[in-house]
């Protein structure tokens, strides 16, 4: 995460109303007022004030419940929905202003984005599904057939390229759906629930082949989940919706350790800390501690063991070669302990 | 409306619930008081009919209206330019299929090298079955020695058919994207879907010449509205995930509609062309009137002069043919794309194409060295039916048959259809009116109730009241008997799975027969009298009776049927408290759907000989009065609107009382 660089999306203070005359009613909408009020008004509010960045080639998670805006907002960024209020930037322009022709363009060669029940057409083949945003922007046959080839390839349907979608598993759908996304090389990539409808054998799969993917590629990835372990597992940082607004928006360790409302720390309560939180951010700046280093990017979980053996009270912590600072070993043990 | 609103909706008892059955009780009232009146002599006469110097002249506003649109703004030039664009069209066909002497001057084809090409289209479609029958179907019509009329049917359908599909997806999509003109069509499809076929054929002969052209329009005009329907569906049914990857692959509007929208929407616009072809076949047929020559026309002939084998055997052609483009079409929609290994070549993948064209090439041949191959003749042909005609005359005038037929005839005539017919006709025309509002009010509600009272009123006001009421008539008692009829069938059927599939089938299949068939047995059976009227209606209204009651008491949940068997409920006692309240509401959509087939069949009967408005249209055909054409036209439309009105909203309220889905 290189925080230096402008973010590729910048969301400021958007909002998404649905309803009979959503900016009308921005307008006259006081600060505050809770979903349920709006809801009472006759509208809903699928995002409420949101404000947040997505910088280059972070894996952003965005959790939440069904029904509290996730979508939503991933379809604000694309402008698959108009914003009622507010700014999206995507690397700097304002889509909201974009003309049809110009947006088109940038989602013809910025953008790709994959669904939650695939949105596969029916009546094509994989290679077509996978070849049709390379059709859409007019690339020649012969083109866009290799590179077809060569995605399909990735995701590991080699073999199938002349099968329907009917004639596929859930899984070998949705990497047909991946597939697709990723033809144009996208530098953005929007995934919303893609491994939700699948079952959990294969959705473990699908999350590891999913990793090895952002290995290899390293896009800036904006990614939508309504489970906190597939999260967890994936997340640089992890922005938790709750009614359409976003209650936190964090590392996951910070937001074990330091859940900023209620609602968030209810959601982090059952989840096993010690997996979650790294030495780094137990590190004490500026405090020194003698003996063998660990790694920052050690979980407490990773160093149960030595906390309960080792004799010191606290301990050096260095990552990729520099010296953080000094882990207290009670700190780490309250992480290890705090669990009911 | 919020949200909240929506959720309260279903629970929340309707406006006014309390006084609408008080409101139908005092209409009934009145109109009984006025019917009472009326035999007592007590009635003034002009409560009973609306005395004629207050009838506006609707016939001749309308005229007027026509000759403006006509002359004034050159509607008439406009459609004759578009008939010679139509004619050259249809003269191609013609040509080919039955070698009408015009441009491109090759025709006719080999009927064999046909039937082998349809053979080999019905394997690809459906396997051996589907060839046997496609194929069948045209060796049959080849060797009754009827090729030449069933292709100048053909002809008109070929083209009708694609105009009508193109047309009606043009505005089916339309529709779709602008919902204002959905709004505005909506109505309009309604009363097209409603008006007797006599009223689109004067109209295109007037403005199409007479001839294939006015059959053609005549037949797309008719067979447009169900696909602007199912194309609408179809569009709005498409997955808004689907959309959206359309949208994120860069699509533009038009690359949406072409490549996701439409491909997407396809078996809705599958079932759309089934239909599409069953109505233009239908109507095809029906063009008779207006002097299309064909199969219709011929059978037309020969039911006119009684000549029952020979009309046997056009009805049995017609009905085959229906038959196989309804089972092809409907196995087009089913059939799904499958995929090729890599490398198959080009021919194998192609290979129905290939193995039709050759068999059509094959037999064009063969055609030109054995004369039997390229056309029967009506001598050569191996038609039975004069012979029929002679058994048939001579069964219908075996003593027991004619006492039997005579003694039915003789005994529905003056026991109950007349006196019937007396009774209605003896209603003053308020108190009609009034029943009509206490039967929307009854069953439906205000805004229905108002809407019939007014369609009636606008009936009375056409001075067409006698006809309509008399049209009315042979509705009702055909409906009546379909229902008594009809019902012990369904619920026979329903009793266990495999029969009631049978007959679901024989539904499905009488379905696709043009209306125009079953005159035929009617014909038969009771010459041509006004039983066999009753008796065509009847045949035809009993079909989807049965249909829908069977669907509805199979659709009734297990877990309830059990309840009721835990319950110790006897199997009377289960159907009638069980099964048929619960399928009562489906049971009702056929029974509407029963109602408007009357409509349209009483109509058609008009050829046996009917005093109603049927006949009064029939009589129309053959002058340019466009204005009464319409004004007739229009009454039977309104009065199956408001049975239509009525009976739909009744059924999907009481679809939701029980919770059985909109
Ligand atoms: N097109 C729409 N019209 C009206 N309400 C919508 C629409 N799309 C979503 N909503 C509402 O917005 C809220 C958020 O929905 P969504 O973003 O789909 O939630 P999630 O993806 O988190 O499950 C929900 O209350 C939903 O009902
Ligand atoms: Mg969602």
């Amino acid at each position: 995460m290189s925080t230096g660089t402008a973010p590729v999306i910048s969301c400021k203070n958007a909002w998404k109303i649905f309803g009979a005359d959503p900016k009308g009613y921005l307008k006259t909408l006081s600060e505050g007022r809770s979903f349920e009020e709006i809801r009472a008004d006759g509208y809903i509010a699928g995002v409420r004030d949101v404000s947040l960045d997505v910088h280059k080639g972070e894996m952003l998670v965005i959790m939440g419940l069904s029904g509290s805006g996730k979508s939503t907002l991933v379809r604000c960024f694309s402008r698959l929905h108009e914003i009622t209020g507010g700014t999206i930037e995507v690397e700097g322009t304002d889509i909201g202003s974009l003309p049809e022709r110009e947006l088109i363009e940038l989602r013809r060669s910025k953008m790709g984005m994959v669904f939650q029940s695939f949105g596969l057409l029916p009546h094509r083949t994989v290679l077509e599904n996978v070849a049709f945003p390379l059709e859409m922007r007019g690339q020649d046959k012969h083109a866009r057939r290799d590179r077809a080839m060569e995605v399909i390839k990735l995701v590991g349907l080699e073999g199938r390229e002349e099968y329907f979608p009917r004639e596929l598993s859930g899984g070998q759908q949705q990497r047909v759906g991946i597939a697709r996304s990723l033809a144009i090389e996208p530098d953005i990539w929007f995934l919303d629930e893609p491994f939700s409808a699948l079952d959990p054998l294969i959705r473990r799969e699908m999350q590891d082949e999913f990793l090895r993917l952002q290995e290899m590629l390293g896009k800036t990835i904006v990614f939508i989940t309504h489970d906190f372990d597939e999260a967890l597992r994936l997340a640089d940082r992890i922005a938790i919706m709750k009614d359409g607004a976003v209650e936190q928006c964090d590392t996951p360790d910070q937001i074990v350790l330091n859940p900023a409302t209620e609602y968030v720390r209810k959601f982090t309560e059952d989840i096993d800390k010690a997996r979650v939180v790294h030495a780094r951010v137990l590190v004490e700046a500026g405090a020194t501690a003698e003996g063998l280093a660990i790694d920052g990017a050690a979980s407490v979980h990773d160093m149960a063991k030595m906390l309960i053996t080792d004799p010191r009270d606290a301990f050096p912590v260095t990552e990729n070669g520099v010296a953080l600072g000094a882990m207290p070993k009670a700190k780490a043990l309250d992480v290890l302990l705090d669990q009911r | 409306m919020s949200a909240a609103d929506q959720q309260s909706l279903p629970s929340a008892p309707p406006a006014f619930g309390i006084d609408r059955p008080k409101a139908a009780l005092i209409c009934f009232a009145v109109a009984i008081a006025l019917t009472i009146a009326q035999y007592t002599g007590l009635l003034p006469a002009f409560l009973h009919r609306l005395p004629e110097s207050l009838i506006p002249p609707f016939a001749d506003w309308l005229d007027v209206i026509f000759e403006f649109v006509k002359e004034d703004l050159g509607l008439l030039a406009f459609t004759r330019f578009l008939t010679e664009g139509l004619e050259w069209v249809l003269d191609v066909t013609g040509n080919l299929l039955f070698g009408r002497r015009r441009w491109p001057y090759l025709g006719p084809i080999p009927w064999s090298a046909i039937a082998a090409a349809v053979a080999v289209l019905g394997y690809w479609l459906g396997g051996w079955r589907m060839a046997l029958l496609a194929g069948g179907t045209f060796l049959w019509t080849a060797l009754v020695g009827q090729w030449e009329i069933a292709m100048q049917t053909m002809s008109v359908l070929v083209v009708a058919a694609p105009m009508a599909f193109v047309i009606g997806l043009s505005l089916g999509i339309t529709a779709w994207k602008y919902p204002a003109f959905e709004n505005a069509i909506k109505p309009i499809l309604a009363v097209l879907q409603t008006l007797p076929f006599f009223t689109y054929l004067l109209p295109a002969v007037i403005f199409f010449k007479v001839g294939p052209t006015a059959g053609a329009v005549a037949t797309v005009v008719y067979a447009i509205p169900p696909m602007i329907l199912m194309t609408i569906l179809g569009l709005q049914k498409v997955s808004p995930e689907v959309v959206e990857a359309g949208k994120m692959s860069g699509c533009t509007r038009l690359q949406m509609l072409r490549h996701v929208y439409i491909p997407s929407a396809r078996t809705e616009i599958l079932v759309g062309v089934n239909q599409v072809i069953m109505l233009c076949l239908a109507m095809v047929v029906l063009t008779a009137f207006i002097g299309m020559p064909g199969l219709g026309a011929t059978l037309l002939q020969f039911m006119g002069s009684f000549r029952l084998g020979r009309s046997f055997e056009i009805g049995v052609t017609i009905v085959l043919i229906a038959v196989a483009l309804d089972r092809m079409s409907k196995a087009w929609v089913a059939k799904q794309p499958e995929h090729f290994e890599k490398g198959t070549p080009w021919w194998q993948q192609h290979r129905y194409a290939l193995i039709g064209l050759s068999a059509f090439v094959l037999f064009y041949v063969l055609a030109q060295f054995i004369p039997y191959l390229n056309e029967i003749g009506r001598r050569q042909s191996l038609s039975m039916g004069r012979e029929i005609d002679g058994v048939m005359r001579t069964f219908l005038a075996l003593d027991w048959v004619t006492a039997i037929t005579g003694g039915l005839r003789a005994f529905l005539n003056n026991n109950v259809f007349i006196p019937f017919r007396n009774f209605l006709l003896s209603i003053p025309t308020p108190a009609l009116i009034l029943l009509i509002v206490a039967f929307g009010l009854w069953l439906a509600g205000r805004k229905q109730a108002m809407l019939a009272g007014l369609f009636f009123s606008l009936v009375a006001l056409s001075g067409w009241w006698d006809r309509a009421v008399i049209t009315l008539y042979s509705v009702l008692a055909a409906v009546i008997l379909a229902t008594l009829i009809g019902l012990p069938i369904a619920i026979l059927a329903a009793r266990n799975e495999k029969s009631a599939r049978r007959v679901l089938l024989a539904c499905d299949t009488a379905q696709t027969f043009p209306s125009f068939v079953y005159l035929l047995p009617a014909i038969m059976l009771f010459g041509i009298t006004d039983i066999a009227v009753i008796f065509s209606i009847l045949i035809f209204a009993t079909v989807p009776l049965v249909r829908y009651t069977i669907e509805g008491l199979r659709t009734v949940p297990p877990e309830i049927t059990e309840a009721a068997d835990m319950a110790g409920a006897t199997r009377l006692q289960k159907l009638l408290k069980v099964q048929i309240p619960l399928a009562f509401p489906t049971m009702a959509v056929g029974f509407n759907q029963a109602i408007m087939f009357a409509f349209f069949m009483v109509i058609i009967a008009a050829f046996i000989g009917t005093q109603d408005l049927g006949q009064e249209l029939q009589r129309t055909l053959a002058g340019t009065n466009l204005g009464t054409n319409f004004v007739l036209g229009i009454c039977v439309s309104l009065m199956a609107l408001s049975f239509d009105l009525i009976i739909m909203k009744w059924a999907s309220d009481r679809k939701r009382v029980l919770g059985l889905g909109g």
